[in-house]
């Protein structure tokens, strides 16, 4: 249920960017493909909510999100996008399970379970207490998945979320990413110039 | 987990960081603590000492000397005067009542003074155990006097020449206690009292003792003695006179006159100590200048550790944006830092002076028995916790702020 129509974006007036209407039914997932500076992070924010497009709409769930107050857009991508970068983020003076206590905390929600069961998912529950700054690379991205997930969102987005990896572990990531989505009944939107994506995914748009 | 827990938790990640800048506002707020605590115990003390005393006329010298000696018993007395004159000022009609002081001897550093009775009650003293003195060689000692040499009623004294410890000692004549005083929180507390005629009969003794060097037999001595103080009753001598006026309007008039038409020598208390809070008070404002001085480099060096890590840490704030963060929960967790650190440097800044509080008392203690222990908080302390709160917010303005206008989406990009 992700719908955009027309939507244009500009940086200061001089980078314009014109992007081909996505539209996606229930329990679909989408690849977008492009090489670098033709706007796949601009798209991925403008779907976020992170940034508002000049022209055109943005349709998520029934809810024209081009039309929110900034702060009302805070609390819908809260309760219904997941984010994961390219590069890992985490609240670094936080442990793991403190991270995944804080996003329930901020979109008002509170559910040790649900955060038992992810890292039960991802298979990181023994670094429930470690400091991101003792993870490895592999490990911090799985807790940043988890943390795109705990507050069960309607819809992941990925930002080149496999562009730094060798083959295998690129598979391992993308099936993660594809599993969790369809176990927390979630649709999974990649951005990506990582063509080695195409084999996973039936959908996919090229910029 | 929440915004407040969360700053907490940032504020113990980086605890040297934290440290560093709590150490220059601790300082701050610990030195102007300090010299407020201070000031006023010291000021409390002295006022305290001060009540129902509106003149001391003693021997000529500094009136400053005579105020501190004959008020405080901190410093020596200018001398001494006869007793008839001083008798003559005591009947003047604009006298209200007057009380006689003794000096010359103490026991282990605490100063015996021969007085009236009237000086116990001037203290409101009241007695703990056993009675006021009655005839010569009794004394009534003041509750630090007791608790620190651990004498009881029935002990008794012998007494050294002068007000130092080293004084040579009168071993021929000892003193008897015979009472005990309840605290009062004035000099009473660390004064030995005895009747005048104790002080009279000991010295005239000594005198006499000078005048005829060889002469070493002490019991002929103390008869003549004795003879003598009958015979020249007004030879004899006192140290100072406490005085208090009918009317308070005699303290203008009344002094001066003394000064101009008598070798004595008359001092208004309350009028000293303003003099000498005046010449202190300049040094504890140039301290407390220095002091707030601190605080605002203090508040400074808080800025830019709350700027630095609003930087280092821009990511992850453009994270907790993204899972549903507002601006104003950022905003607030960043004001929440400083604002934890200056309050916690506030609390540790009031400990410290306290600590300083106690050192200094027991310096004075050890040096002029005075000691000041109170631990309450002022009123212009509360001031500088309003202070340290400012500071807090003032120096999170402007990282608060920049995170409030942060852009997600360039952070983010910008990787």
């Amino acid at each position: 249920m992700v719908k955009t129509n027309g939507i244009k974006f500009n940086y200061d007036n001089e980078i314009f960017f014109e992007f081909p209407n996505v539209n996606l039914g229930k329990h679909e997932n989408l690849l977008i493909i492009g090489s670098s500076g033709i706007g796949k992070t601009t798209l991925l924010h403008l779907l976020a909510g992170l940034i508002k497009p000049q022209s055109g709409s943005i349709e998520l769930f029934g809810v024209n999100t081009s039309q929110l107050a900034s702060h009302e857009m805070d609390k819908f991508r809260g309760n219904n996008i997941g984010l994961v970068f390219q590069k890992s983020h985490f609240v670094n003076s936080l442990s793991v399970i403190e991270n995944l206590q804080l996003a329930q905390y901020l979109s008002n929600k509170k559910d040790s379970k649900r955060i038992e069961s992810i890292l039960n998912n991802l298979g990181i529950i023994d670094k429930s207490n470690k400091k991101p700054n003792q993870l490895s690379q592999g490990e911090k991205q799985r807790v940043s998945i988890a943390l795109a997930i705990v507050n069960s969102p309607k819809l992941i987005l990925a930002d080149e979320p496999t562009s730094s990896l060798d083959d295998k572990n690129c598979d391992n990531v993308i099936k993660i990413l594809k599993k969790q989505a369809s176990d927390f009944g979630a649709q999974l939107i990649v951005i990506t110039h990582d063509s080695r994506l195409k084999k996973h995914f039936n959908k996919s748009i090229e910029l | 987990m929440n915004i407040f827990k969360l700053s907490i938790k940032n504020i113990i990640s980086k605890p040297l960081n934290s440290l560093l800048s709590l150490s220059l506002l601790i300082l701050g707020i610990g030195i102007i603590s300090l010299l407020l605590q201070l000031n006023s115990l010291i000021k409390d003390q002295m006022d305290n000492n001060l009540k129902g005393i509106d003149m001391v006329v003693g021997a000529k010298g500094s009136p400053l000397q005579l105020i501190l000696s004959a008020v405080y018993h901190i410093d020596s007395p200018t001398g001494n005067i006869s007793l008839e004159e001083a008798e003559k000022i005591s009947k003047n009609r604009m006298v209200g009542s007057s009380i006689k002081l003794l000096y010359g001897d103490n026991y282990n550093g605490y100063r015996i003074v021969g007085t009236e009775k009237k000086f116990v009650e001037l203290y409101k003293g009241e007695i703990k155990d056993g009675r006021l003195w009655d005839k010569a060689y009794e004394v009534v000692i003041g509750s630090k006097v007791y608790e620190k040499l651990n004498i009881k009623i029935g002990d008794e004294l012998v007494s050294s020449h002068g007000l130092r410890e080293t004084g040579e000692a009168h071993e021929d004549q000892v003193y008897e206690i015979v009472g005990l005083l309840k605290p009062t929180n004035s000099v009473l507390d660390q004064l030995i009292l005895t009747s005048p005629e104790s002080v009279w009969d000991i010295h005239g003794e000594h005198e006499h003792d000078e005048e005829h060097e060889h002469d070493e037999e002490h019991e002929h001595d103390e008869e003549h003695e004795h003879d003598e103080e009958h015979e020249h009753d007004d030879d004899r001598e006192i140290t100072a006179m406490l005085i208090k006026f009918k009317s308070p309007m005699n303290i203008i008039q009344f002094p001066r006159q003394i000064n101009q038409e008598t070798n004595l020598q008359a001092a208004v208390p309350s009028y000293e100590i303003s003099r000498l809070f005046k010449l202190f008070g300049f040094g504890i404002e140039t301290l407390s200048y220095m002091a707030y001085l601190i605080i605002i480099v203090s508040g400074f060096s808080l800025f830019i550790n709350l700027f630095n890590s609003m930087r280092d840490r821009r990511y992850e704030m453009a994270l907790m944006r993204t899972l549903g963060a507002s601006r104003i929960q950022l905003s607030m967790m960043i004001i929440f830092e400083s604002l934890i650190l200056t309050i916690l440097g506030f609390v540790i800044g009031l400990l410290f002076s306290r600590i300083g509080v106690m050192f200094v008392s027991s310096l004075m203690e050890e040096s002029l028995n005075y000691d000041l222990n109170s631990f309450l908080v002022l009123n212009e302390e509360f001031w500088l916790l309003g202070l340290s709160i400012f500071i807090g917010l003032i120096s999170s303005l402007i990282p608060a702020l920049q995170v409030y206008k942060m852009n997600i989406s360039e952070t983010l990009a910008d990787e």
